[in-house]
């Protein structure tokens, strides 16, 4: 399918196809509750008490708008484009992934859904999920795989404390993959009652579209901060990509604008020659994973192949449909950036700016940087700074030898 | 359209359609583990084609497909093994139940006629639904091989109306919300769900997710015209430290299964 069919405000069809990717590839028994979710989702975005309340959420709840950032030092220290950082890394529970749990424990309330379940990599939308959860009094399970229980110690810990059960998963890789597995066997189980909160914009449709929405409130905010603050979009917007949540929230208000570039930034890991990455954008083909066609990292036989990345939660084999069309239709562009350069930008924005970004985070600014130091200084980066690397210290220390 | 399927399911007895996965527990014992199937009783075989992701699967095929994957399966290997059991067996049907993304990737213009050629009658993609794969869906029919549906207790009437009018073969019935080799089997529960299928459909009804012993077996039988067994089979051949132990075991219990769906005690 030729994905210019589509213009981006068409996007998706009826039922959920960004060109040739997207839909909604789950076994029969979830078709009904994704058609639920979908009316749920149609009828209280156009309720404005819906939206009232959750706007008065992120606002005092969340901490929103959250700033944007002129990092002067390490503009100066590139020597070309002016960076900016949009400061999800402020937000409540450290990242952006409480815009979407915000917005779906919502829902699910006002669709009476008593429990709600959630997977997680880095554990930050596991932790995203659970204190909404705690605030809402719904009971909460979020699925982790054991290698990632182990990186994330902290955040599992988190979510202990706000009454979540996590659940160990030990198939497979042991990571964020597995644990989606697992929360969509745990869905088709309890489906009656229990509300799938997926954290990212993959997943079967309506998701894909639902997360993006619910993110999408840091691409508006930025939009007009830019123009208030600096009196120009701008020329580029950075955002790291694992299944793409924060990358879609940002892009997806400046799609229209056509002279502002947009580029995706995925773990090259040891390197794409390696094999030992998770770009999926960058090294994949198209294929069908956790219930959407998108571009995937498997073998010939097509087995979801292991993933590397020193972030977990870039460490996904597959990334949101949305992203995948954007990527074929030329919109966006997506490159990768390895691990130890996502942790020379770690130690480069602490230095420089007193500011310790998660290292999936890490990985735009990399990348942002680079851009940056090949444009002109009346130009602009924005870099979407997409959650802050508190949990990340312990990984941190590991590296450099040392045990806290 | 293969006509093997439509004869399993008219033999004056429930059709009887033993699940195992292609290649576990080892791949050079699959196709004798196959034709011991039809020895012990089997009137129609479903092949599990291994895939790392099995969302909709319990533990026990889970590792079976990891086991397999280990061992180096492909869809490839299984319509090998498919072709290999055609050699002695022109006439039990097999049916290949897996997920989409080995099919796409073997290519799904390509896949079809390959599974026909190798001897395969339908296919059964978990987590494909009708309003996706339109285009496997077509060439499968140009091929000749059944693509066959799930209908599960949540599909609603106008789910079913679409799943019945696409479905070929036969159709497969979710017996409960869940995954496979869950112990949640209600038989009588199956009453309605059936009844609405059939309303639609003269299709044949099987059931499966759940059906672990003869005793199960009839009396989900007695609402449906076939019964699918995987998990409780695929828990008994990973435990077989032989070829001739696994062939034993998948022979038996498939008799002892037979049997009591025989003997249906009127």
């Amino acid at each position: 399918m030729n994905p210019q069919a589509t213009t981006p405000s068409e996007a998706p069809d009826p039922t959920g196809h960004f060109g040739e990717f997207g839909g909604s590839y789950v076994s029969e028994t979830l078709m009904h509750a994704l058609e639920e979710l979908r009316e749920a989702w149609g009828r209280w975005r156009q309720d404005p008490e819906f939206m009232a309340r959750l706007d008065r959420d992120l606002a005092h709840y969340v901490g929103r708008p959250s700033p944007i950032y002129h990092a002067e030092r390490l503009t100066a220290r590139c020597g070309g484009a002016r960076i900016l950082l949009k400061r999800e890394d402020l937000n409540h529970t450290g990242a952006h992934k409480i815009n979407n749990t915000v917005g779906q424990g919502l829902l699910a309330k006002h669709m009476g859904k008593p429990r709600v379940i959630a997977e997680t990599g880095a554990g930050q939308h596991g932790v995203a999920t659970a204190t909404v959860a705690a605030r809402l009094d719904q009971d909460c399970v979020v699925y982790m795989g054991e290698t990632d229980i182990h990186r994330q110690a902290i955040n599992v810990f988190r979510m202990r404390l706000m009454g979540a059960e996590v659940r160990s998963v030990s198939s497979g890789s042991r990571t964020l993959k597995d644990a989606l597995n697992e929360a969509m066997r745990d869905w088709v189980t309890n489906v009656d009652d229990t509300f799938y909160v997926i954290g990212t914009v993959a997943g079967p449709h309506p998701y894909p579209v639902m997360v993006r929405d619910f993110n999408a409130v840091v691409g508006r905010e930025a939009r007009a901060q830019m123009l208030a603050q600096h009196e120009a979009l701008p020329d580029a917007l950075v955002a790291c990509v694992g299944g793409g949540s924060n990358a879609m929230g940002l892009f997806h208000p400046f799609i229209g604008d056509e002279d502002v570039a947009m580029v995706g930034v995925e773990a090259a890991g040891r390197g794409l020659a390696t094999g030992e990455h998770a770009a999926s954008l960058c090294a994949g083909k198209p294929g069908v994973l956790h219930g959407c066609r998108t571009y995937l990292l498997d073998d010939n036989a097509g087995q979801i192949t292991h993933t590397h990345s020193v972030s977990a939660g870039l460490d996904y084999p597959g990334v949101g449909p949305e992203h995948a069309w954007l990527k074929d239709s030329g919109r966006a562009q997506y490159v990768a950036v390895t691990d130890d350069e996502a942790l020379d930008a770690t130690r480069a924005l602490s230095r420089l700016e007193g500011i310790l970004p998660a290292l999936e985070s890490a990985h735009a600014v990399a990348y942002g940087l680079k851009l940056a130091s090949q444009m002109r200084p009346d130009q602009s980066v924005l870099i979407n700074l997409s959650g802050r690397g508190d949990k990340d210290v312990q990984t941190l220390a590991e590296i450099e030898g040392l045990s806290l | 359209m293969s006509g093997r399927i439509g004869k399993a399911f008219n033999r004056g007895r429930t059709c009887l359609a033993p699940f195992v996965t292609a290649g576990d527990p080892h791949p050079d014992w699959t196709v004798d583990i196959l034709h011991a199937l039809v020895e012990g009783g089997a009137d129609l075989l479903e092949l599990g084609v291994p895939f790392s992701d099995p969302m909709a699967d319990g533990p026990v095929i889970q590792r079976a497909s990891e086991r397999a994957i280990e061992r180096g399966v492909t869809l490839e290997s299984v319509l090998d093994m498919v072709s290999e059991f055609r050699r002695h067996d022109a006439d039990t049907p097999i049916i290949l139940m897996g997920y989409m993304n080995p099919v796409e990737r073997f290519g799904e213009t390509r896949f079809p006629p390959a599974a026909a050629a190798a001897g395969v009658d339908g296919l059964l993609l978990v987590d494909c639904p009708p309003e996706e794969g339109a285009a496997l869906h077509g060439a499968l029919r140009d091929a000749g091989l059944a693509s066959i549906f799930l209908v599960a207790p949540t599909t609603t009437d106008a789910r079913l109306d679409q799943i019945c009018s696409a479905a070929q073969g036969f159709v497969y019935y979710v017996s409960f919300k869940g995954i496979t080799g869950a112990d949640r089997l209600d038989a009588a529960a199956l009453a309605e769900p059936v009844a609405r299928i059939r309303e639609r459909t003269t299709l044949p009804v099987a059931a499966g997710f759940g059906i672990n012993d003869g005793d199960s077996a009839r009396a989900v039988g007695a609402f449906t015209d076939g019964v699918v067994i995987g998990s409780a089979l695929v828990g008994r051949l990973a435990e077989a430290g032989s070829r001739d132990e696994a062939v034993a075991r998948a022979r038996d219990f498939v008799a002892s299964v037979r049997e009591s769906l025989d003997n249906d005690g009127s």
